[in-house]
């Protein structure tokens, strides 16, 4: 019982009893993290702090979700800008898995198609790319076929 | 399933033979009624008055009949209409639709909206492979092959979708040799030489164009558009370089032929044109019996 006190004074996001703990996102992309997992929607409690000291980041963000789990297909979705997310799963106050972010195969809606000329970029067209390289970053649009290189992305 | 055709690479090494079959057959005989009792839609987004002509005429003799526009202003484009109501609406009305639009993508996203097949008539600077296939069939009948090809690739390789789809379907035959002969500002890109060491496949790449062709079973010549320049003098420093005259001819093997996607503006000179080798006015012919074959094997009416 005191050990969990003396963890939750650690920190500064309140604990949550049961959910999910996203962690080790760059702070900048915080509320893109937010949008892209539709929890600016969710009826969830949420908390979530952003410019947080981090060893590995310079600054990082977490986002605690109660009573939500996520499905991998649906996490993996952050990959392209929080590549170094850590998710913990919490059942009641304990972490009982944890669960890291990969690059998907193929990556549908978020990120823009660079080529200007391209249909996605001109009529409301939901963008999907084939990631041919995942460090750095290559994505093909599956319309215009031209490469997005990571340089390049824009996250819509 | 319907059998949509956007890209080259759509299509396996059996569909390029299965073409070149057809193609044969309807050179043979063009007029065969395979279309009778079908509509076909032709929609120009942007007018490409060579593509449009040869597609019609291909559907006519056919025995087909044929709606749509041959530029948008003559379209409910004008009034603001998507892509995705114009094909939703015409794959209502129509048997199978051949497409040329500005966007680049545009031709793949139709294909998903629409419930009947879309052949690719041209999506902006992306993918044109009737074209191709109508280079495949000229170099099939010119050569009596695919197989063994030694193909010089002349001028603008770097924007020109032409040679990229022709590449691509080549290195399915096999033992094809590339030779490039290009400005350091319009060289074939990184991707393609990639795909080629991927494969194992030969190729060679030059900066003069001289009697090299010597070795050539196929030149195939391109534009040098001078918007594709930033700087108006490099332009200048290599519009002329690429120039194709008869008397570079004279030690080329005598079963060489030039292909051309056509337009040309100078780069083959009016000179090579009375030449036996200069085959580009043919293969604009080639193309309509091509594109019979086309909807042929999209419709599976043969």
């Amino acid at each position: 019982m005191s050990d969990k006190i003396t963890k939750k004074l650690k920190l500064k996001v309140s604990a949550i009893s049961e959910g999910t703990v996203i962690d080790h996102i760059p702070s900048e992309n915080l509320f893109k993290v937010i949008s892209i997992l539709e929890l600016d929607k969710t009826p969830n409690m949420i908390t979530f702090g952003a410019n947080l000291d981090s060893g590995k980041l310079d600054k990082k963000a977490i986002i605690k979700v109660s009573h939500q789990f996520f499905a991998d297909d649906d996490i993996n979705r952050i990959a392209l800008i929080a590549p170094n997310a850590k998710l913990n799963i919490i059942k009641d106050y304990e972490v009982v898995e944890k669960k890291i972010v990969e690059v998907p195969d193929r990556v549908v809606g978020i990120v823009k198609c660079f080529n200007p000329k391209c249909i996605t970029n001109n009529e409301p067209v939901t963008t999907s790319f084939k990631v041919i390289g995942k460090e750095p970053l290559a994505l093909k649009c599956k319309y215009c076929e031209k490469i997005t290189h990571e340089h390049q992305m824009v996250i819509k | 399933m319907k059998r949509d055709l956007i890209s080259i690479t759509d299509y396996s090494k059996e569909d390029y033979l299965r073409i070149m079959e057809l193609a044969a057959d309807f050179e043979r005989n063009p007029n065969q009624r395979l279309l009778e009792g079908k509509v076909v839609a032709s929609l120009f987004f942007e007018p490409s008055t060579r593509t449009r002509l040869s597609f019609e005429t291909a559907i006519n003799r056919l025995g087909g009949r044929i709606i749509g526009f041959t530029d948008s202003n003559s379209s409910s484009v004008t009034k603001g209409e998507t892509l995705h109501d114009t094909i939703k609406m015409v794959s209502n009305y129509a048997d199978l639709i051949v497409m040329r639009h500005p966007l680049e993508g545009s031709a793949r996203y139709a294909a998903e909206v629409s419930t009947i097949p879309i052949i690719n008539a041209g999506d902006g600077a992306n993918q044109h492979p009737t074209q191709t296939l109508l280079d495949m069939y000229s170099i099939q009948k010119t050569q009596g092959r695919l197989d063994n090809i030694n193909i010089f690739m002349v001028g603008d390789l770097k924007y020109g979708r032409t040679v990229h789809s022709l590449l691509m379907a080549m290195s399915e035959f096999e033992n094809p040799i590339f030779n490039f002969i290009a400005p350091e500002e319009l060289e074939m890109p990184e991707e393609y030489k990639i795909f080629l060491r991927d494969k194992g496949i030969r190729y060679f790449e030059h900066r003069e164009f001289t009697d090299i062709i010597s070795e050539a079973d196929i030149v195939y010549m391109t534009r040098v558009q001078k918007e594709r320049f930033s700087d108006p003098i490099e332009y200048e420093q290599v519009k002329n370089v690429y120039i194709l005259r008869n008397s570079m001819l004279a030690n080329t093997k005598p079963t060489m032929r030039i292909l051309h996607p056509l337009p040309r503006v100078n780069e083959i000179h009016t000179d090579v044109d009375s030449s036996e080798k200069a085959y580009y006015f043919q293969q604009a012919l080639n193309g309509m019996y091509t594109r019979e074959a086309i909807i042929a094997h999209t419709l599976n009416l043969k």
